[in-house]
This record gives C-alpha cells, sequence and structure tokens, in this order.
C-alpha cells in the first residue's frame, strides 16, 4: 500500500480494497519501525486514527475528496491546535499551538489523515538537518548522510514511504533541496500561492509553503489542497486557483528550455552533470527545444539573500523573548535577564549566527550598505529572470552541487553550507516558482533536476515534471529497505 | 571586513541575545566571513534602482476597520510561562 500514489490509493479506499484506518494504521507500523530516521518529531497516533474513522465514514457517505483518508505529515513549521509544534528548536520544546495554520486547516478540511510532525532544521535554518534540536535525520538512501534541508524530516519520510506526500517550506532551497538528496518530488510555489498563516515565519518575504512527493501528480493534487488567497496572510496574492491535473497531460513538443551557463560551470560535480544532460536529452525526446541561456546577476544572490534573509529572521525571531510563550530560563534577574538567558538557552547556535548577523546588517549606519544593498540586488535579479522567461519557457538545472554530503561534514563550517544552496537561493529572491524532480543518480544516491518557471505557472512545471515520469521511473525507486 | 569579540558582543545585546563566552571567537569568526561574502554585492552598481520587498510588489491591503478577530486571550495565556489575573508576569520593571 506505502508504494501507491494518492490517485491508486483515493481509488483503493473507494472500492474498499482497504479502510483509512487499515491505511493509517500500517503507516504508523512503518513509522515506528523505522524511527531510526528520526524524521518526526512527534508522531499523532490516536489523532490520526480517529480522523482515519471519520473519513471513512466521509468514504461511506460518498462526499469524499481526493486526499480523505489520505496519511499526510506536516513539518514540524506549521502550527497544528493542540500539538506541540517546535519549528526544530528548543525555544518552543513546549508550545503546544492554540490555533491551526491556514495549510494545516485545508488539509483537514479535505479529510487527510495527519501522522505527524516533521523534524526539519531549527526554524528552517539550515541545508542538512542538523541544526535541528531533535537530532539529524538520516536519509534513507544512504543513513551515513544528511536529508538536506530544511524540510529534512518530510523529505526522508515521504522517501522512505513514512507518509504518502507531506508538507514542507522553502525560503531559500528548503523544499527543493532535501527532495533532490531523498529522490523525491519538491515544488516551490510562486510567493504568495501558499498561505504563511500559521507556518512559523523565517524570512516573511521569502518564505512559501509547498508539497513533497513522490510524483508530480501527487505534487499537483496536494498544491490543490494547499494554494488560495487567504486574507489572514497579508502578502498572499488573490488570484484563481487553477486545476492542477488539467494539463498534466499536455504535450512538450515545442517546448522552450533555457539553461543558464552560470549553473553549468565549476563547482558542479561531475556526476551529477552527467545525470542532469540524460534527462534534459529526454526533454528533447519529448520534443523540446533547448538554448544556453546568461542569467549575469545569479552570482550575487548568495550575498544579497544572506544579507536579507538574516535582517528578517533578526526582526521575526524578536517574537521569542520568554514572555508569552515558548522556553523561559530559570531564576532570571531582572527583565532584560530574562530576555536575554530565555532566548540565548533557547535558540541553537545557527540560529544566533544569522539573527547577529541579521541585527548587524539593520543597525544604525550599516542599513543602508548591507539590507538596502542587498534589495536592489534582489529587484536586478528577479528582472534577470523576468527577461530569461520572456525567451523560454522554463529554465533548467541542477538543484545541488553534489549529491547528499555526509552527516558532519559540512556543519563545522557554515559559510560552506552556505554556497550549496547556489542553485536555489535566486528562485526565491526572484518569487518565481521551482520543482525538484528525480533525475537519476551518482554513485548510487539521487540526483534533482531544477525546473523554474514563471510567476503562478505551476501548472506549467507540474506538467513538464509529469511528463518526464511518464518516460522515466526515478521517481518510483525506493531506498534499500524501505521498498 | 572583519568583527571583534567586542562587536559581536555589540550586536548581541542589541539583540538581547546571550552567547557563551567560549563562542564569542567563532561567531566573530563567522560573521567576519558572512560579511567577506557581502563585500561581492559592490560588484554590481545599482545606482537608481529601487529596492524590492516583496516579488510582486504588492502593497499592504487595507480592510474595513471591523472586528474580526474573537477573544482568546484564556487560550493564548494558557501557553504562557507566567499569568496572574489575566497579566503576563515578568520580574520586577519599576523599583
Amino acid at each position: 500500500m506505502h508504494n501507491k500514489t494518492i490517485a491508486e490509493l483515493a481509488k483503493g479506499l473507494r472500492s474498499g480494497e482497504f479502510s483509512s484506518v487499515e491505511l493509517t494504521t500500517a503507516f504508523l507500523g512503518r513509522i515506528k519501525q523505522h524511527s531510526s530516521l528520526n524524521s518526526y518529531i512527534t508522531v499523532t497516533e490516536d489523532l490520526a486514527l480517529q480522523a482515519a474513522e471519520a473519513a471513512d465514514a466521509r468514504l461511506a457517505k460518498g462526499d469524499a475528496e481526493l486526499l480523505t483518508g489520505i496519511p499526510v505529515a506536516q513539518k514540524d513549521i506549521f502550527c497544528t491546535e493542540g500539538v506541540k509544534t517546535t519549528c526544530g528548536s528548543k525555544i518552543l520544546d513546549n508550545f503546544i499551538a492554540p490555533y491551526n495554520a491556514t495549510v494545516v486547516d485545508k488539509f483537514n478540511n479535505a479529510g487527510a489523515v495527519m501522522l505527524g510532525k516533521l523534524n526539519m532544521d531549527e526554524f528552517a535554518m539550515g541545508s542538512s538537518n542538523e541544526t535541528s534540536y531533535y537530532g539529524v535525520v538520516r536519509n534513507p538512501w544512504d543513513t551515513n548522510t544528511v536529508p538536506g534541508g530544511s524540510s529534512g524530516g518530510t523529505a526522508a519520510a515521504v522517501a522512505a514511504r513514512l507518509a504518502v506526500c507531506a508538507t514542507g517550506t522553502d525560503t531559500g532551497g528548503s523544499i527543493r533541496q532535501p527532495a533532490a538528496l531523498c529522490g523525491i518530488t519538491g515544488l516551490k510555489p510562486t510567493y504568495g500561492r501558499v498561505s504563511r498563516y500559521g507556518m512559523i515565519a523565517y524570512a516573511s518575504s521569502l518564505d512559501q509553503g509547498g508539497p513533497m512527493t513522490r510524483s508530480a501528480e501527487d505534487a499537483a493534487i496536494m498544491l490543490q489542497t494547499m494554494a488560495g488567497f487567504d486574507e489572514k496572510d497579508s502578502t498572499s496574492v488573490d488570484l484563481p486557483v487553477p486545476d492542477y491535473r488539467a494539463g498534466l497531460n499536455n504535450s512538450l513538443e515545442g517546448l522552450k528550455i533555457g539553461l543558464p551557463k552560470e549553473f553549468f560551470g565549476e563547482g558542479l560535480n561531475s556526476d551529477v552533470a552527467t545525470a542532469l544532460e540524460a534527462a534534459i536529452n529526454e526533454y528533447r525526446k519529448l520534443g523540446a527545444q533547448v538554448t544556453e541561456i546568461s542569467m549575469p546577476t545569479l552570482k550575487l544572490a548568495i550575498p544579497a539573500y544572506y544579507v536579507i534573509a538574516p535582517a528578517e529572521c533578526s526582526a521575526n525571531l524578536s517574537r521569542f523573548d520568554g514572555v508569552r510563550f515558548g522556553y523561559r530560563c530559570e531564576n532570571p534577574a531582572d527583565l532584560t535577564d530574562l530576555y536575554t538567558r530565555s532566548r540565548g538557552e533557547g535558540f541553537g547556535k545557527e540560529v544566533k549566527r544569522r539573527i547577529l548577523m541579521g541585527t548587524y546588517a539593520l543597525s544604525a549606519g550599516y542599513y543602508d550598505a548591507y539590507y538596502i544593498k542587498a534589495q536592489k540586488i534582489r529587484r536586478l535579479i528577479s528582472e534577470d529572470f523576468k527577461r530569461a522567461l520572456s525567451e523560454v519557457d522554463v529554465i533548467m538545472g541542477p538543484v545541488t552541487p553534489s549529491t547528499a554530503f555526509g552527516i558532519g561534514e559540512k556543519i563545522g563550517n557554515p559559510i560552506e553550507m552556505y554556497l550549496s544552496d547556489i542553485y536555489t537561493i535566486a528562485i526565491n529572491l526572484a518569487g518565481v516558482p521551482a520543482m525538484s524532480v528525480p533525475a537519476g543518480f551518482a554513485n548510487g544516491m539521487p540526483v534533482g533536476l531544477q525546473i523554474i518557471g514563471n510567476y503562478f505557472a505551476e501548472d506549467r512545471l507540474l506538467n513538464i515534471a509529469h511528463q518526464y515520469q511518464q518516460v522515466t521511473d526515478w521517481h518510483q525507486q525506493a531506498p534499500k529497505g524501505f521498498e | 571586513m572583519s568583527l571583534t569579540a567586542d562587536d559581536v558582543k555589540k550586536i548581541a545585546h542589541l539583540a538581547r541575545l546571550g552567547i557563551e563566552e567560549q563562542d564569542v571567537a567563532s561567531y566573530a569568526k563567522d560573521l567576519s566571513g558572512m560579511l567577506d561574502l557581502m563585500t561581492r554585492m559592490s560588484d554590481l552598481d545599482t545606482d537608481g534602482v529601487e529596492p524590492m520587498a516583496h516579488p510582486m510588489d504588492q502593497v499592504q491591503r487595507l480592510r474595513a476597520d471591523a472586528v474580526t478577530e474573537q477573544d482568546n486571550r484564556e487560550k493564548f495565556q494558557a501557553i504562557a510561562p507566567q499569568v496572574e489575573a489575566g497579566l503576563y508576569l515578568v520580574p520586577k520593571v519599576i523599583e
């Protein structure tokens, strides 16, 4: 059952081949069996079984939706009412969310069954899931390697079949990079497409939630539930949501693909490059025309991002002060001591590093030189994307410079870790949607192909990914021991 | 560009963020490394470019001045570290 797609499971639930309670019980069993991956922070077994019973009743009544009765999981960045919501941090270790994120409400309304909350880098700051207070997550393809981050728990859980599909969030690559390293499909939607309400903020002008699944068709089904205007999110975009499955089977004849030469130069592992070339050749066979393009501002994405994201993080994380919720230090001497020690004891090292960086970049005398300069570069980067996407339909490239690296290999060198986000970060600055699609293996480890589209062209990206998945089976392969 | 231990302590104070004395040197090194990365931004001429805050250049929506939220005080205070009589308690601020 655990290898079936959402559409197959929906069919099985309707034909009576199995019930949602049986399906949910099977997944809960797998989660226990593979707990050494550490992909879940909280497993909500009782709530899941209750939701499965309700889903079975709804299926029997005949008013079910596609996700009704399907076992899903939420990245622990999404607030879940009555359920611990940690964001991977000690400072929220005792935080029982008093309300649901809009995304969580949408899954509940669709009748999806939540299995639990997934591990992640602390406050979504990290590229390896090693900054989580709850410990490192292991990549099911090789448990000595990282699953990527920050949605590392999600990627590992979906790849290991410990959930049918799950949510992720992406501020600088946090859906696409772990999806690539764990061999699954991940979609970062256009900024503003999915509500951020109740999704704990890291860098508000970049954060975006999205689906992480095994196939593009599953991603289309999930996004259908997640997307849409939300008046509770002040930056949500009020545009109609198309039917994401309607165009999946459209032909790719005449599709114009641009390959930025800046994406294929020095720094890209040659085995990864070989896998990507083969994937692009598949697209040629499907009728696409491939041209080389140039996006000269891409090289400035990392410096601009590491000003903007920490600046917004330092402002957002000021709410964790030990006063209204979350961790409070013991015996504070005075109010300043309460703030300083609660934050000092509650946050981990990477989060502190970014708060310090952001505080500095926003401080008097440096604001123009860093923050405003970075925002100007951000505009030039987005103009580069607009220009490129007026010449080609989509841009393709790598997601990561290499396959999954070893646990402990890069955590001691933060700058080197930041540089590994080179292919994903510019997309968040521009706000365009992008996907990571399984595109083969290099030395036995998964490789992801990145597909970047124009604003609100999620339907086109899903179509392009789905067509590739009709002629390849990379997305169906399971790590050994998890088949 | 490099930051000293004193710079780091000053920034940590601005952020009301406790850091361990033994970690100050490594923060100074990491932040200096990040600032080095950022100096690359000056390679690009950005005169006359409008700073970008939102990818769609969307402005803040306005809404009617009507009550939309329910009173959730009890629910929110139930998860607070210390409350009394509906108030959040902190160490004494005024002598």
